[in-house]
């Protein structure tokens, strides 16, 4: 027999594995991440990477403010996660959060800007921001929904632009407000949204609370199951007489608004000001959230604190070794976004080795006998 | 204003509409073997990163005496290669080999692409990189004094022409080779290709490769060629990016068809800036005209699409044979 | 058993042998789909390959052609042992494979289909491959045009463009898939000649297929698999039907499908001049009319896309019409209710207990990723209380169905998808049935599904219709049509061709119908 004409190994797809395992593979994953991040940062900067790890966990938990700062900012992007949600269980590839958010803080600092010149007193703007921030951002999610349901026109691209347009109505607004011509809009004291106990905790429980309402909506009403149903095939939502248009438009009008609402929070609670930036790319990070933890609510508690504990790290990790340069991080975000994509493989193949195999299925024979 | 249209706009066009083009050239390939990929920004950084260290190298290498036209363009374009196929490498391991989901790992790669090009681009010493521009930028010296021909057809730098030719070859190619059928069959139908023979594990790699090796010149022209040598952030890369993968939808994934409609935005992109008379805030208005124009491009696309110009039909799937 | 092959083998010394599996195995997770397979087949004869859906029958032929790898045991080509790790090294062999559902690409012409993938630069040359497919076809018989699009193409255009592009590979190991499937009677008639040529050629030619009276007329051997494993090889000559469903399914079983006389049959759903046009514009029903009897089975027959799926889907409200009323006979309030253009919605809130049984049944008629209990709910989650969704009454039903129909799953809870076949269909049904309607459609019910199964189904119909339900199957075995039916709407192009009593007509009456028109239009050419 000529064995070496035989392919050393073969990829078969798992018909089931154990929670336990999934998980072991992505610890694995993320473990196989972290080293990377040491390997790295011993190649550029000849750290040593049990330094680099103790740094990374001083960066998000080393003081009482870091670790409030690590819980809002996860709280901010959970949020994000939760406006996605809905629209990524649909199959609607919502890029668009970054413009959603960032249309939802312009708005809410236009009204503090302008309503506080005019001598408003704040309860009354907070009491007008809110409602116009969460349609601002509806709104932006609304017109691509519009067209995806009608025309079934790309819906990922068409948000990506549309958070190119929101930041460009965004330097409008501020080569319009800001006369010094500087740019930058000073931060406002008009409009601020109410402090409870400290300046992190209004976020926390708007996020805490959507938390909860989202758990729900996806799992236990007739609304979530209708878009869990157009998501897994329109062809079955129409068979059973879902109106494929509406829970389209409905579910896009709910993940844009709550991206308002968190960008209300970044112009009212956090910022105070807005810039192109404002969004700091939490669309993006978000969806990553949200892939990750399978579109679970609960799971994605655990996502977007792992993803905000290693940003906040890395950025401790930069000042501790000098690295004046702050888009390390990303560098590193991205490279364990790769392994935890690319451990979802070895959750659904399983790659046999052929003569490892046959071994095997000898020895059963022979325990057989 | 016609005077302007002809002897500043259109030539300003072509030179930006290159970066269109690669990015769209680059992109189609990868899609017409069935690679939505989400991560051309990223990849045209990397590719910008690796042509800057192309140049670093030729500036140290020559020092002080001008530096050499053939080798610096070569050298460039080498680096940008190899840079960029770092990027293709990554995408195509976890989308053709591990089967990942084609979206999320290209958003990744743009993530670490363009932290990769804020990095490095801050890192490298920069020195220079002005001469080196203007070497790149080298083009025939009479062109223009031959008036509006000369500006819009001669008066550019090699690699716009690199960008048309490699257009017009990948059009060819995919149109009248046996390449070309073998990969436009993979990414209609991955099952079918590999049932006729072909390896569809290769080819969906080489494709990635090459077509990021080109997209990555496109990163490496706006940085080295259109701007002069300077770097600001990854913030425009990432943007022309995105534009790119709009156009291949705008151009029904025919690279002929690139050239003309990268000119379109790339006219859409510079009339803000050659606009008399108007305030920085009516600048800042005209300067989301490419992509309103673009969603205005997506939407019309979708309510008269035909037949024959759909997507492949397998774009965006991973393909495994033994699925059942 | 093993003697009987070996006495089979030692008859046939004298032949030549073409392919040898020797104990192949293959699993699937958990599935075995081949274990220990061995049998041989010779040069110039036909073999069917026979076995129930899912005994691995396609398994099989496609470790032969490179698609799947064997876990284990030898093939041999032409005596010599071969490792087939592509559909590359099958071509090398010279093994070629005809899949069920055909390995097209549908935006390329018929001979830049021919030339993908091939390496020979000359043989890859489109004007050269014209050439020597215009000989295969005069050879052979085949009427094709080779610039045509294969999205333009019929079914049975499209196998023969299979066939040739195998043979222009210089295949001399065919194997065909379930060929028959789609094909109307004359077009089997058809394809039987050119194979019959291919083999007087000295061709070998496998067909895997689990109709019996196929593989009596065509075939000169039969291997029969049965879960997986090689049952026997036995010489056509000298068996029959019968001991060949026996080694098939393993037991004895009656082949004959129940039928009783309709009770008390009244007009229950009267369809008139039904027109519709599809996304391009092409009309895909036109002037359709027909009537459903409470207590009867009313059959549809035709090759397949001659208009099936659109009438039961503007029934069910799904297609947008063109011209045409549904008028429904409410046996209730003795009212007439109009069921045009209206929605699912709309239909069920008139009171209307219409069940429907789509052809896609995980892309249609259930959520392939979603449970038992969330798929038993998609017809009713409406009703839970306000907002919220109510999973206490579809839990039940899921059991109730899956002790009554005996659905085989680990749990109540186990995703649709990873069900079998037959399992996924009685999922289905059993929803749509206990939602006690009063018409009930179901669109090619017993597609891939095991005799067992398909005959747990046909009974499910049977009692359907004896309940006074008024049952519309749409199926494309002529044989289980006029078997099971009491009336047969047979549809060509969209339109009504006739409407006949199933008791007194025969296959080749109804295929005649089927095709009649395209030979009309031929004539017309003619004259």
């Amino acid at each position: 027999m000529n064995k070496n004409h035989e392919p050393l190994f073969h990829i078969v797809k798992r018909s089931d594995i154990t929670l336990k395992k999934a998980m072991l593979i992505r610890g694995i994953a993320l473990l196989s991440g972290l080293v990377s991040i040491c390997l790295l940062m011993l190649i550029f900067t000849g750290a040593n990477p049990f330094a680099v790890i103790g740094q990374l966990f001083s960066g998000a938990f080393g003081t009482q403010r870091r670790f409030w700062i690590l819980l809002r900012d996860s709280c901010l992007l959970l949020g994000v996660g939760l406006a996605l949600v809905p629209a990524f269980k649909m199959k609607f590839w919502n890029l668009g959060g970054n413009g959603q958010i960032l249309i939802g803080s312009l708005v809410s600092i236009i009204c503090m800007k302008y309503m506080g010149e005019a001598g408003v007193s704040d309860p009354i703007i907070i009491l007008v921001m809110i409602p116009s921030s969460i349609i601002a951002g509806a709104i932006w999610a609304l017109i691509p929904a519009i067209f995806k349901a009608f025309f079934n026109t790309n819906e990922s691209l068409f948000t990506l632009m549309m958070n190119y347009i929101a930041a460009g109505i965004v330097s409008f607004f501020l080569a319009v407000a800001v006369t010094s011509g500087s740019g930058t809009l000073p931060t406002l004291s008009t409009g601020n949204l109410p402090n409870l106990g400290n300046q992190y905790l209004l976020t926390i429980i708007v996020v805490i609370l959507l938390l909860v309402i989202m758990t729900i909506y996806l799992k236990y009403t007739k609304q979530g199951y209708e878009l869990t149903v157009v998501g897994e095939s329109q062809n079955t939502a129409r068979y059973v007489g879902i109106n494929v248009k509406i829970v389209i438009i409905r579910t896009m009008v709910i993940s844009g608004a709550i991206c308002g609402l968190i960008g209300l929070l970044l112009a009212g609670s956090i910022n105070h000001t807005v810039n192109t930036e404002s969004a700091k790319n939490m669309g993006f990070t978000a969806i990553m959230v949200a892939w990750l933890a399978k579109f679970n609510p609960l799971i994605m508690i655990a996502t977007s604190l792992f993803i905000t504990f290693l940003t906040r790290g890395m950025s401790q990790v930069q000042t501790a070794f000098g690295i004046t340069n702050n888009s390390i991080s990303d560098i590193i975000i991205g490279l364990v976004y790769f392994f935890i994509i690319g451990c979802e493989f070895f959750i659904q193949y399983q790659v046999i080795f052929i003569k490892k195999q046959k071994k095997k299925e000898l020895q059963e024979k022979e325990s057989e006998q | 204003m016609m005077t302007t249209l002809f002897n500043s706009i259109i030539p300003a066009a072509i030179a930006i509409a290159t970066v269109f083009l690669f990015g769209c050239t680059g992109e189609i390939i990868m899609e017409k073997a069935g690679h939505l990929n989400l991560g051309i920004p990223g990849i045209m950084c990397m590719g910008t990163v690796g042509g800057c260290v192309g140049v670093r190298i030729c500036v140290l290498m020559f020092g002080t005496h001008t530096i050499n036209w053939f080798v610096l363009v070569l050298l460039t374009l080498i680096f940008s290669a190899l840079f960029s196929c770092i990027g293709a490498l990554i995408y195509a391991f976890l989308t053709v080999s591990l089967k990942c989901n084609q979206n999320v790992t290209g958003l990744a790669l743009t993530t670490f692409g363009a932290g990769f090009a804020d990095y490095f681009m801050t890192a490298i010493n920069k020195s220079n990189f002005a001469g080196a521009s203007k070497v790149i930028r080298y083009s025939l010296p009479f062109a223009s004094n031959l008036g509006v021909f000369g500006k819009i057809f001669l008066d550019h730098g090699v690699l716009v022409y690199i960008a048309i030719a490699i257009a017009i070859a990948t059009s060819l190619i995919l149109s009248k080779t046996r390449i070309g059928l073998s990969l436009r069959a993979i990414g209609e139908n991955p099952a079918t290709a590999d049932a006729a023979g072909i390896n569809i594990t290769k080819y969906k790699y080489l494709a990635i490769i090459i077509g990021s090796i080109i997209a990555g010149f496109g990163g490496v022209f706006y940085v080295m060629d259109y701007v002069g040598g300077s770097w600001e952030n990854s913030f425009t890369i990432q943007a022309f990016g995105w534009l790119a993968i709009a156009l291949v939808i705008f151009t029904v994934w025919k690279p002929a068809l690139a050239i003309a409609g990268s000119i379109v935005f790339g006219i859409l992109y510079v009339v803000p800036y050659y606009t008399s008379g108007i305030s920085f805030a009516q600048m800042k208005i005209l300067n989301l005209l490419p992509y309103v124009v673009t969603v205005i491009v997506l939407i019309i696309t979708s309510i008269v699409g035909r037949k024959n110009v759909q997507p492949p039909q397998s774009l965006g799937m991973s393909y495994f044979r033994e699925e059942r | 058993m093993s003697e009987n092959i070996n006495n089979i083998i030692n008859e046939n010394t004298s032949q030549e042998t073409s392919i040898r599996f020797e104990n192949i195995t293959k699993r699937f997770g958990e599935v075995w789909a081949n274990k220990n397979v061995t049998f041989e087949m010779y040069k110039g004869e036909i073999l069917s390959l026979l076995g129930e859906n899912g005994s691995g029958k396609t398994t099989l032929m496609n470790m032969l052609s490179g698609i799947y790898y064997p876990d284990d045991g030898n093939i041999y080509v032409k005596n010599q042992h071969v490792s087939i790790k592509s559909p590359r090294d099958a071509f090398k062999y010279g093994i070629g494979m005809i899949h069920q559902h055909f390995k097209l690409v549908d935006v390329f012409t018929c001979i830049e289909n021919i030339v993908l993938g091939i390496e020979d630069k000359e043989k890859a040359k489109i004007s050269y491959a014209k050439e020597i497919c215009q000989q295969i076809c005069d050879k052979y018989g085949f009427i094709i045009d080779l610039n045509k699009k294969v999205y333009d193409m019929s079914v049975s255009e499209k196998q023969t463009l299979e066939i040739i592009k195998v043979l222009y590979r210089g295949a001399d190991i065919l194997i065909l898939d379930e060929p028959t499937a789609v094909l109307t009677p004359s077009e089997i008639q058809r394809l039987f000649n050119v194979l019959r040529n291919m083999r007087d050629d000295g061709k070998s030619i496998i067909i895997i297929t689990h109709k019996l009276n196929e593989v009596m007329e065509i075939s000169s051997r039969v291997v029969v698999l049965r879960k997986g494993e090689c049952i026997g090889s036995v010489l056509t000559s000298t068996t029959n039907e019968k001991q060949l469903t026996e080694m098939m399914v393993g037991e004895k079983i009656d082949l004959n499908i129940q039928r009783d006389e309709p009770v008390n049959p009244e007009e229950r759903l009267i369809v008139k001049n039904l027109s519709c046009r599809n996304k391009d514009g092409i009309k895909v029903l036109d002037n359709v009319s027909f009537t459903a009897y409470s207590g009867k089975i009313l059959g549809i027959a035709g090759i397949s896309g001659s208009g099936q799926r659109e009438v039961l889907e503007s029934i069910a409200g799904l297609i947008k019409l063109e011209t045409g009323d549904i008028n429904y006979f409410d046996p209730k309030d003795h009212v007439m209710k109009n069921l045009r253009n209206r929605t699912p919605m709309q239909i069920r809130d008139l009171g209307v207990r219409l069940s429907f049984v789509p052809e896609d049944r995980l892309g249609m008629g259930l959520v392939g990723n979603m449970d038992i209990i969330d798929n038993m709910m998609l017809r009713s989650y409406q009703k839970g209380y306000a907002i919220f969704v109510d999973r206490d009454k579809p839990k039940k039903l899921g059991e109730k169905i899956i002790e009554s129909l005996q659905v085989k799953t680990p749990s109540i809870n186990t995703q649709v998808r990873k069900l079998s076949g037959g399992n996924v269909q009685k999922v289905l049904v059993g929803r749509e049935i206990a939602a006690s309607p009063k018409v009930l459609m179901a669109a090619y019910p017993v597609r891939g599904l095991d005799i067992n199964s398909a005959y747990t189904i046909y009974n499910l119909l049977n009692e359907q219709k004896n309940k006074g339900v008024a049952v519309i199957f749409v199926g494309e075995d002529l044989d289980v049509l006029l078997a099971l039916c009491d009336d047969i709407l047979v549809l060509g192009e969209g339109k009504v061709r006739g409407i006949v009593d199933a008791r007194n007509s025969s296959k080749e009456e109804v295929g005649i119908m089927m095709t009649k028109s395209n030979y009309e239009k031929e004539s017309d050419i003619h004259e």
